[in-house]
């Protein structure tokens, strides 16, 4: 339980996770549900209970891909990827924790790569 | 001629320059004329939506103000773009601190607080041009072709906040389908995510997402698949290892009005 973490999360997000009935449709429509060890639904519960330093060791922040589909179908539009969003971003700010080095970007790439891609992922993974 | 400030986006000027060229050209052959501000920045690509993030938000902020100088409307083409500077303007229209921080930051002459309208590219085409009105300027009617719309996530989510269509259900590009001549084919993951970025770390995921967009329309018979964004276009070629062709939305709209020839010069 780390309350500073979580008052950080839940003022960052702007989410009222007291919200969520935890019926699972946000997890059920996301699309990187199977590569997620914590679904969307987990987020939410876990920043409620104040678990977040497990969630920002873990890989899921990362699988995101900010498609919204769990804000848009959410029954009480409680918006769980901006709680995943807060957790990444209370990860990378930490010193030395960018997830992506801009120098592994270059062997990244293809000759048909559009910029979107690489931008949105420096705006993802690196402060 | 109605004129409007047009927004390109970086990937219309490097990997997506189809996407621009043939909205250009069929834009001129539909009597508006878009003019680009000469000093527009890089949107960011993704829209960040925490409450601590101002600096993030800045260059959205910018573009949008400098339409509203212009006093014109706004157009985008990309739908990354057009997602990040949509619910910019819903946040700055509706949550007064992010506005004064931002205001703060910026201090512009007079403050932005989400005056001006954006539309996207699929908008004009609805809303101030009209569907009707555009089936009868088409020259080379897309007769007996089963064309997949496929809208992706940025179009249309947050919902609240693109205000495009029903998210759920959406109409606007299987209009613009009929307006050009062709037959819209409705299959079920036409909303569904191709993966976007994940494309740079994790190509199995993308893969297994793209195939099922392509997989999906196919089994209901496409011919071709049409978007809006750099980013899907990308995902749906490379990485679905599937030959349903997909393409711009702006290349049929060029070649139903017969300007697509000379959009090449
Ligand atoms: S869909 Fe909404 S209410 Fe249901 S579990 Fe997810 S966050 Fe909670
Ligand atoms: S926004 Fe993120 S968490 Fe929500 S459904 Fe999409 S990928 Fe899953
Ligand atoms: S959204 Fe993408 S294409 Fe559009 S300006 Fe930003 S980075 Fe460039
Ligand atoms: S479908 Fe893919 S590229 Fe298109 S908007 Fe969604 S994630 Fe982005």
């Amino acid at each position: 339980m780390n309350n500073n973490l979580k008052e950080q999360v839940l003022r960052s997000s702007g989410v009222n996770v007291l919200k969520c009935m935890r019926c699972g449709k946000c997890s059920g429509t996301c699309p990187s549900y199977d590569e997620m060890e914590y679904h969307p639904h987990q987020f939410v519960y876990m920043v409620e209970k104040g678990d977040i330093d497990t969630l920002m060791n873990s890989k899921s922040i990362y699988k995101c891909l900010t498609c919204f589909a769990c804000v848009d179908r959410c029954p009480r539009n409680v918006e769980p990827a901006k709680v995943v969003e807060a957790v990444r971003l209370a990860a990378v700010r930490q010193q030395g924790n960018n997830h992506m080095n801009p120098n592994q970007i270059p062997d990244m790439l293809d000759d048909d790569m559009p910029q979107q891609a690489i931008v949105t992922a420096f705006r993802k993974y690196i402060k | 001629m109605e004129t409007f400030t047009y927004y390109p986006g970086c990937t219309l000027r490097t990997q997506a320059k189809d996407l621009d060229r043939y909205a250009r050209s069929s834009a001129e052959a539909l009597g508006i004329s878009l003019e680009e501000p000469s000093d527009w920045q890089c949107c960011g690509g993704a829209y960040t939506t925490a409450k601590d993030e101002i600096a993030t938000k800045l260059s959205a902020v910018r573009t949008l103000n400098s339409a509203k100088e212009n006093g014109r409307p706004l157009i985008t083409v990309c739908s990354a773009c057009h997602n990040v500077i949509k619910q910019t303007n819903y946040d700055i229209s509706n949550d007064e601190e992010m506005a004064s921080k931002v205001n703060n930051y910026l201090k512009l002459d007079e403050p932005y607080n989400g005056e001006t309208t954006v539309y996207h590219y699929l908008e004009l085409l609805r809303d101030v041009i009209g569907f009707d009105n555009l089936s009868q300027k088409v020259v080379n009617p897309f007769k007996g072709k089963k064309i997949a719309a496929y809208y992706g996530c940025l179009l249309l989510r947050p919902s609240k906040a693109l205000a495009m269509d029903d998210p759920e259900n959406p109409v606007i590009m299987e209009d613009f389908i009929k307006a050009i001549g062709g037959t819209p084919v409705i299959y079920a993951q036409r909303n569904e995510c191709c993966g976007g970025y994940i494309t740079l770390e994790d190509k199995a995921q993308a893969a297994k997402r793209s195939s099922a967009v392509m997989q999906s329309a196919k089994d209901q018979g496409a011919d071709m698949i049409i978007t809006a964004c750099p980013l899907c276009l990308y995902n749906l070629k490379k990485n679905s290892g599937s030959d349903l062709p997909v393409y711009y939305f702006t290349e049929l709209l060029a070649e139903a009005l017969g300007v697509k020839e000379e959009s090449n010069e």
